[in-house]
C-alpha cells in the first residue's frame, strides 16, 4: 500500500474513532442531552449500510436501490435467533452470534439474488434490485412464524394455521413483526460494527481483488479481455456488500423493541434515502458516505425545534447541500477560497 | 491539489464535529424556553408545572391520527388552565412528530425528556407506542396511549391506554355478531400489513368458532394495494356472505363500499373504531354508508354536552372534525389529570414518583369522558369501557340495539 492510501484511510478511521471519544466523554460527563443518546445507534448504522451501498454503487457501479431489503434480512434473521436464544444463552455471545446469523443470511441472500441480477447492467439492474427489495419486505409481511414443544411451524396464511400447542411463541407475527427482541446494541458495538466495515471496504479497494472489482466498473469488456472473471468479481462485490448491510440489520433490530417490515424501513424510500447518503458523500468515497450518513440523519432531528416545518426545510438544506457538494460551479468557487486560504497561510 | 484535498477533509471533519457538539449544546439548554406552537401554555406564577408529552405521525400519510392527538391534548391542557390547573398548577404539554416510524417515536420521547417531560400521552400508533414504552419502562415514566391498541403495548406496568385492545375488538365483534345473530357466513377483508387490522382479524376469527357463524371467506390487501377490491369483494359474494367485516381504516372502507354497490353486492356492513370517519370522507356518497354498523367508542355528532362542546371548540381551533383518536386523548389528559388529584401531586416530584402516583391511583379511579361514561382500569393496563355499537341512519350514528 502506498503512503499516500495509508494516510487517507487513517483520517477515515480518525474521524470516526474522534466522533466516538467525544461522544464518549459527553456521555461520560453527562453533558449529552437524552435526544442525542438515542440518535447515536442509528446514526452508525445508517453509516454503515451506507458504506455497504457504496461498495455495490461506487466502486462495483451498479445502481442499486433495494439495499434495504437486505437490511431487513439481517435484521430478521437475527431477530428470530436473539428470541429464540434469548432465555438459553448470555447477552455477549448471543448478540455476537445474531450478528453471524444476520450477516450470514443477508450474504446468502445477496448471493443468490446477486445471480439473476448481476446479469443485468444500469437501469435495468436498478429496477430488479428495487423489485427484490420489495419482495422480500412484503414476502416477511406476510411469514408467520412460532416455535412450541413440537418444533417450529411457519405458514403464510395467519397465526391460526401455525397450529401451535398452548406452550408455544409465535416469534414473527405477519404484519405485526418481531416484538420484545433484547435491546443488545449500545454505541460502542455499532461503532466497533461500522469500524469493522470500513476496514473490510477499505480493504478491499486497495486489494487486488477491488482492483479487479474497478476495472469490472471501468469497462468489463477490457477487463475480461486482461483474464478477470467478471461474473466472480461482480457476485464477490455484491454479496459483501449485502452481507455488510446485513450487519447493519442486526444493529437495528436489536436496537429498537418493535420490528415491523414496513415501507418506513425497509421499502424503496428508505433504500433511496440511503443512496442519497451516498450521492451527496460522493460515489465511490467511502468517508463522504459516512460523513453525509451522520449530518443527514441528525439534520431533520437537529431541526425538531421547527415543529411542522422541519421536513420542508429539511428537504430545502438537502438540495442546497447537494448543489454546494457537486454543483460545478460550487466546486470552482471552493477550489478558488480554498486556494487563497492555503495561500495566505503559506 | 493533494494537499487541498486533505485540507478540506479536515474542513469537513471538523464541520462535522463542530456541528454535532453545537447540537448537544443547543439541545441540553435551549430546550427549558416554552416556544414553538404545540407548547400551548406559559409557565404559572409560581414557575412550576406539569408537562404533558404528545408523541404521533404530524407528517406523512398518518399525519391525520397525530394531529387529532396533539390538538386534542393542547385542547384539553388549555381548558384545564382556564380553569385552574391541576391541584392549583398549570400545564404545560408539548407535541412530536414520529412520521409513522418507531425509531423516529425514540427520538421524539428522548427529545420530550430532554424538555422536562412528566407523562407522556402516546405514541399514537402501536408499533411506535411499542418501541416507546421500552424507554418509559426504563425511565419509569408514566405513559397513557391514547390509541396504541396492538395487545403487546400495554405489557409494562407503566403503560395504560384509552382505546380498546387490537383483540378486545375482534372479540367484541364477534360476540355482538353472534349474540344478535346477525349472519351465519361472514367475510372479512382486512389489511395484512397493518399491525391494527391484522390484529382485531386474528381474534375475530379465533372467536367466531365460538359464536356459531362461518367465516366463509377471509382476504388481505396491503398498504401497496388498497385501491381496488373488486376480487376481495367477488370471492366474498361468490362464498354468499351476509355479513362483511371490515376491521380497517374508512378511508378504504369507503371504497370498498362503493366498489361493492357498482357489483351490486350489498351485505350488512360491519366495521370497528376506524371506520369511524367514513361520513366525512370528500366525494363518497354516504347513502350507500347506510346500514353500516360499527364498534365505536366516540360519535363527533353525539349530543351529549362533553362531546358537543368538544366538537365545537375543535372545529373552532383546528378547522376539522376530531375523530376518535382525537377523542382518546382528550380523556387520556383528564385521567391524568383526576389520577394527580386523587394522588394530591405536584410537579416537583421526581417523574418516577409521579408515575408511582399516577399508577397508583388509575386503578381506584372510576373515570368518564368522551369515549366513555365509566372507564376503569386494572393493572394489566387495558381499559374496562363498554363498546358502542352504532349503526348509520340518515346520514348519521344511531345507537344500534
Amino acid at each position: 500500500m502506498t503512503k499516500k492510501k495509508f494516510k487517507d484511510q487513517f483520517i477515515t478511521y480518525g474521524i470516526v474513532i474522534a466522533l466516538y471519544l467525544i461522544m464518549e466523554i459527553l456521555m461520560k460527563t453527562g453533558n449529552l442531552s437524552s435526544h442525542l443518546k438515542g440518535l447515536l445507534v442509528p446514526m452508525t448504522y445508517y453509516a454503515v449500510i451506507a458504506v455497504a451501498l457504496n461498495l455495490c454503487v461506487g466502486i462495483l457501479g451498479e445502481l442499486s436501490i433495494g439495499h434495504c431489503g437486505f437490511m431487513c434480512i439481517g435484521a430478521f434473521a437475527s431477530a428470530v435467533f436473539s428470541k429464540l436464544t434469548q432465555n438459553t444463552l448470555p447477552a455477549a455471545p448471543r448478540f455476537f452470534l445474531a450478528f453471524v446469523v444476520g450477516i450470514a443470511f443477508a450474504a446468502l441472500f445477496g448471493f443468490l439474488i446477486g445471480i439473476p441480477v448481476l446479469r443485468l447492467k444500469g437501469d435495468y439492474l436498478a429496477i430488479v434490485t428495487l423489485a427484490f427489495g420489495e419482495i422480500i419486505k412484503n414476502v416477511i409481511n406476510a411469514i408467520y412464524f412460532g416455535v412450541d414443544s413440537k418444533g417450529p411451524h411457519i405458514s403464510l396464511n395467519n397465526v391460526m394455521d401455525l397450529g401451535m400447542e398452548p406452550d408455544g411463541q409465535v416469534i414473527i407475527n405477519g404484519a405485526m413483526g418481531i416484538t420484545g427482541t433484547p435491546r443488545d446494541a449500545n454505541f460502542t458495538i455499532a461503532i466497533v460494527v461500522l469500524l469493522l466495515s470500513l476496514f473490510v471496504v477499505l480493504n478491499l479497494m486497495n486489494s487486488r481483488d477491488g482492483r479487479a472489482i474497478m476495472a469490472v466498473r471501468d469497462n468489463s469488456i477490457a477487463a475480461e479481455s486482461a483474464g478477470i472473471n467478471v461474473t466472480k468479481y461482480k457476485m464477490l462485490a455484491f454479496t459483501i456488500s449485502a452481507a455488510i448491510a446485513g450487519a447493519a440489520g442486526v444493529l437495528f433490530s436489536h436496537n429498537i423493541t418493535s420490528l415491523t417490515a414496513t415501507s418506513q424501513y425497509f421499502g424503496y424510500n428508505a433504500s433511496i434515502m440511503i443512496l442519497v447518503y451516498v450521492v451527496l458523500g460522493g460515489i465511490g468515497n467511502i468517508r463522504g458516505s459516512v460523513i453525509a450518513a451522520a449530518i443527514l440523519y441528525l439534520l431533520p432531528e437537529m431541526l425538531r425545534g421547527l415543529n411542522t416545518y422541519r421536513m420542508l426545510i429539511y428537504s430545502i438544506v438537502l438540495i442546497a447541500m447537494m448543489l454546494f457538494n457537486w454543483a460545478p460551479a460550487a466546486i470552482e468557487w471552493r477550489e478558488k477560497v480554498a486556494h487563497k486560504f492555503i495561500k495566505r497561510n503559506a | 491539489m493533494k494537499k487541498m484535498k486533505s485540507v478540506i477533509s479536515l474542513l469537513a471533519a471538523s464541520a462535522l464535529l463542530a456541528g454535532t457538539i453545537a447540537g448537544c449544546g443547543g439541545n441540553a439548554g435551549g430546550n427549558t424556553a416554552s416556544t414553538g406552537e404545540s407548547t400551548a401554555t406559559e409557565s404559572s406564577a409560581s414557575g412550576a408545572t406539569f408537562k404533558i408529552g404528545s408523541i404521533g405521525p404530524l407528517t406523512g400519510g398518518a399525519a391525520a391520527y397525530g394531529l387529532a392527538v396533539v390538538n386534542s391534548v393542547e385542547l384539553a391542557v388549555n381548558e384545564i388552565n382556564a380553569n385552574g390547573g391541576i391541584n392549583g398548577y398549570q400545564v404545560e404539554m408539548k407535541g412530536e412528530d414520529d412520521e409513522l416510524n418507531a425509531e423516529k417515536s425514540v427520538n421524539a420521547y428522548n427529545t420530550l425528556k430532554d424538555w422536562g417531560m412528566q407523562f407522556l400521552v402516546g405514541s399514537t400508533t402501536s408499533a411506535c407506542s411499542l418501541a416507546v414504552s421500552e424507554n418509559t419502562h426504563e425511565d419509569n415514566m408514566f405513559q397513557l396511549t391514547p390509541s396504541a391498541s396492538a395487545a403487546d403495548c400495554v405489557a409494562y406496568d407503566n403503560v395504560f391506554r384509552v382505546c380498546f385492545s387490537d383483540p378486545n375488538q375482534g372479540l367484541a365483534s364477534a360476540q355482538y355478531i353472534g349474540s344478535h345473530k346477525l349472519a351465519s357466513k361472514v367475510a372479512i377483508i382486512y389489511d395484512s400489513s397493518d399491525v391494527y387490522s391484522s390484529g382485531i382479524y386474528q381474534t375475530f376469527a379465533q372467536e367466531a368458532v365460538n359464536q356459531g357463524f362461518d367465516v366463509v371467506s377471509a382476504e388481505a390487501f396491503t398498504a401497496d394495494s388498497k385501491t381496488d377490491f373488486s376480487v376481495q369483494l367477488q370471492k366474498a359474494k361468490d362464498a354468499g356472505a351476509e355479513l362483511l367485516f371490515l376491521p380497517i381504516y374508512y378511508t378504504e372502507a369507503s371504497l370498498i363500499l362503493t366498489q361493492a354497490n357498482t357489483m351490486g353486492y350489498a351485505p350488512i356492513f360491519f366495521g370497528v373504531d376506524g371506520m369511524d370517519g367514513i361520513l366525512t370522507v370528500e366525494n363518497f356518497d354516504t347513502s350507500l354508508a347506510e346500514g353500516l354498523m360499527l364498534l365505536t367508542p366516540f360519535a363527533a355528532d353525539a349530543t351529549d354536552d362533553l362531546t358537543v362542546n368538544y366538537v365545537k371548540n375543535y372545529k373552532e381551533k383546528y378547522g376539522e372534525t376530531p375523530n376518535q383518536f382525537g377523542a382518546d386523548a382528550y380523556d387520556a389528559v383528564y385521567i391524568i389529570k383526576q389520577c394527580l388529584e386523587e394522588a394530591g401531586a405536584t410537579p416537583d416530584m421526581s417523574v418516577s414518583d409521579l408515575c408511582e402516583a399516577v399508577k397508583g391511583k388509575i386503578v381506584t379511579i372510576t373515570a368518564s369522558g368522551l369515549t366513555s361514561d365509566t372507564m376503569t382500569w386494572d393493572a394489566s393496563g387495558e381499559p374496562n369501557k363498554e363498546p358502542k355499537a352504532v349503526v348509520i341512519k340518515d346520514g348519521a350514528y344511531v345507537t344500534a340495539e
